[in-house]
């Protein structure tokens, strides 16, 4: 194991495989002159031997996506990067209707292997245009797949995994995962997509989560421990598909749930989440399924007002205390 | 110069073009199929004449009116017949359908329902070309009214920047489904072609109904492209005629439809083809004649596999949705 930051550990996950197999590139505005919004490529062409690679883009977020379907339809395995996930709404044919219809319209007579690297999130006071949180959007589209890693060495683990598949994947990055630490595995490993962590085992109440949220969730549990309290923290990695059996499995048996995302609540992902605890695990539930999200706003960037719209570790334990009656 | 061999090719391809979309307006119109079928009747020569330039690893993006395309590519008729019908024969197991036929195996990469959703599929397809050193090219087919999205300009760029093997083929019909090119205040240039100047590419104006004009001018675009040094990328407008609506079943109360339909009868690619040809001495009506006799024996065929291939079962649904 080695201590790495984020930025660190999916460098090398993006070295590894563009140095596996020839047809992985990587293309985003700026990758070059800033090494990417996060910085996360500097220096990437040279460590592979070879800078073509690595594509600096114009700003053609439209054109970006849409020759990665094309590239990928002709047999490359493209990771692009959007810089931020409000970019996203200016190309969403191109992820909506070419990229993940491609294959099944056609018969699956080609295959849209590629990964859209998404940073998003609040980070401090960037505003309305650099910081939503959008993956419930993407969950809604059949043929694409949705992976929200939480920590460096989750991040390292199921990018891999992610342009090692042969599904579109819409790979949503915390801003502050960036910067974070964490120790990682120093052996070559990939994590499956589809199958969730139990990141805290614990039997009083069961926190579904993911991305940065798992983080927040761990504080929260260490701070409901002190109170006698026993969470459970699952990190789902990805919302298609969503481990619903490990979450399941987890509400059984602590008869409490408590579902949180940084993203708005409203039609977010844990309406999903909540609406399948409630059905399927109904008569193992104690208490109501708790809820937590941004309110609905667009993300104001004044400090405080913005503080209002994050989901923070004091929310997921207020509403893991709220299953308790407490 | 071309050979009589590939005179006859060419020719057969444009008469089986019509054919099929005769059929296939005929067979929407007997509601045989339903849906959206937009036939690539008055326009076969824009299709032959690329295609004609092309070799089989080369790749095309189609618009919705993409029948046209995929025959001049080289696909399987029965095949795309079945795709109409919705049948597991198809050429997309039934699931695309008119307006999403595609054939991999001959790089026709796909019709598109999003009116020019094609152009950076187009230019991601070159790059792949380019970073697998095939050697292939890859053309864009859009209308008139498609060269007005931001994807007609971001690709366009984009291709250009990186002097990437993209020919982008507007075949100018004049008409955006029911809004007039000229009148319709759709965009300030009639020639769209003038459009490929601002990204510092080669580009030719010609009458789509000309076969031999399409086809000198793409040979000019694909050998440039082909050689993958300085500016690959090209443009070529072709104006061309649509007689019938956008749509089969378009009432098309925006013009008028004999008038219309007059205006191609005189300028009709397929005419055009045989009276230039009998006038050179390269071929003659019988050669003709019996090429339209095998080609409508073939659209026979393909129309009665079409009915008789069995639909889909329904534990293909989710196939080919993820791994």
């Amino acid at each position: 194991m080695s201590l790495k930051t984020y930025r660190q550990a999916t460098w090398d996950a993006m070295k590894e495989e563009m140095l596996r197999d020839p047809a992985v590139y990587a293309m985003a505005e700026d990758i070059i002159g800033n090494g990417g919004s996060m910085g996360h490529y500097i220096g990437l062409g040279e460590a592979v031997g070879d800078p073509s690679r690595v594509m600096d883009a114009p700003i053609s977020e439209t054109a970006i996506v849409a020759s990665a379907v094309g590239a990928a339809l002709a047999g490359m395995r493209p990771v692009i990067d959007l810089r931020f996930s409000n970019c996203l709404p200016v190309c969403m044919d191109e992820l909506v209707n070419q990229a993940a219809k491609s294959r099944y319209m056609f018969g699956g007579q080609g295959k849209v292997h590629m990964v859209v690297r998404c940073p998003d999130g609040i980070l401090k006071m960037q505003g309305a245009h650099h910081t939503d949180c959008l993956e419930a959007w993407f969950a809604h589209v059949p043929g694409l797949q949705v992976v929200i890693p939480s920590s460096p060495a989750e991040g390292k683990g199921l990018l891999k995994t992610a342009i090692r598949n042969d599904n579109p994947v819409m790979f949503f990055e915390h801003k502050m995962l960036f910067g974070m630490e964490g120790e990682v595995p120093d052996e070559e490993y990939t994590i499956p997509i589809g199958k969730a962590r139990i990141a805290r085992a614990g039997s009083d109440v069961s926190i579904v989560t993911y991305g940065i949220m798992v983080s927040r969730a761990l504080t929260a549990a260490a701070e409901l421990a002190r109170e006698g309290i026993d969470a459970e923290v699952i990190d789902l990695r990805s919302l298609t598909p969503w481990d619903k059996e490990t979450v399941l499995a987890s509400v059984r048996r602590t008869g409490r749930a408590v579902v949180a995302h940084e993203a708005v609540r409203k039609c977010g992902f844990g309406a999903e989440l909540s609406a399948v605890i409630a059905e399927e695990a109904f008569a193992d539930l104690k208490a109501p399924v708790q809820r937590i999200g941004a309110p609905f706003v667009p993300i104001p960037m004044s400090p405080h007002l913005e503080d209002m719209c994050r989901t923070l570790p004091g929310d997921v334990a207020a509403a893991a205390r709220r299953t308790l009656g407490r | 110069m071309l050979t009589r061999e590939e005179l006859l090719r060419h020719y057969e391809t444009m008469a089986t073009i019509r054919s099929f979309d005769l059929e296939a307006k005929r067979a929407r119109e007997a509601g045989e199929i339903l849906g959206n079928v937009h036939v690539y009747v008055g326009e076969e020569a824009i299709a032959t004449g690329v295609c004609a330039c092309l070799e089989r690893k080369d790749y095309i993006e189609s618009t919705h009116r993409g029948h046209g395309h995929t025959i001049a590519k080289g696909a399987d008729i029965r095949a795309m017949m079945a795709e109409l019908y919705g049948k597991a024969a198809g050429c997309c197991h039934g699931k695309g359908g008119s307006q999403h036929i595609a054939d991999f195996s001959v790089g026709m990469l796909g019709a598109n329902g999003i009116v020019g959703g094609g152009f950076g599929l187009a230019v991601g397809a070159a790059l792949a070309a380019r970073f697998q050193k095939t050697g292939a090219v890859s053309v864009v087919f859009f209308g008139d009214g498609a060269s007005n999205r931001g994807t007609f300009h971001e690709a366009a760029n984009m291709a250009a920047a990186w002097h990437l093997p993209v020919i982008f083929v507007c075949e100018n019909n004049r008409i955006a489904c029911s809004t007039p090119h000229e009148t319709g205040g759709q965009q300030a240039v009639m020639d769209l072609s003038k459009r490929a100047a601002g990204y510092d590419m080669a580009s030719y104006v010609v009458n789509g109904n000309d076969f031999f004009a399409v086809y000198d001018a793409m040979q000019r675009l694909v050998d440039r492209a082909r050689k993958g040094e300085g500016k690959a990328c090209g443009f070529l407008e072709c104006k061309t005629h649509r007689p019938f609506g956008h749509i089969v079943g378009d009432a098309q109360r925006y013009r008028d439809p004999a008038l219309a339909k007059a205006r191609w009868e005189a300028d009709d690619c397929i005419r055009n083809f045989e009276r230039r040809c009998i006038a050179s001495g390269w071929l003659e009506q019988a050669d003709f004649d019996a090429v339209q006799t095998r080609v409508a024996q073939r659209i026979a065929e393909a129309k009665q596999f079409a009915v008789e291939s069995p639909y889909p079962d329904e534990s293909v649904l989710f196939a080919d949705l993820y791994d």
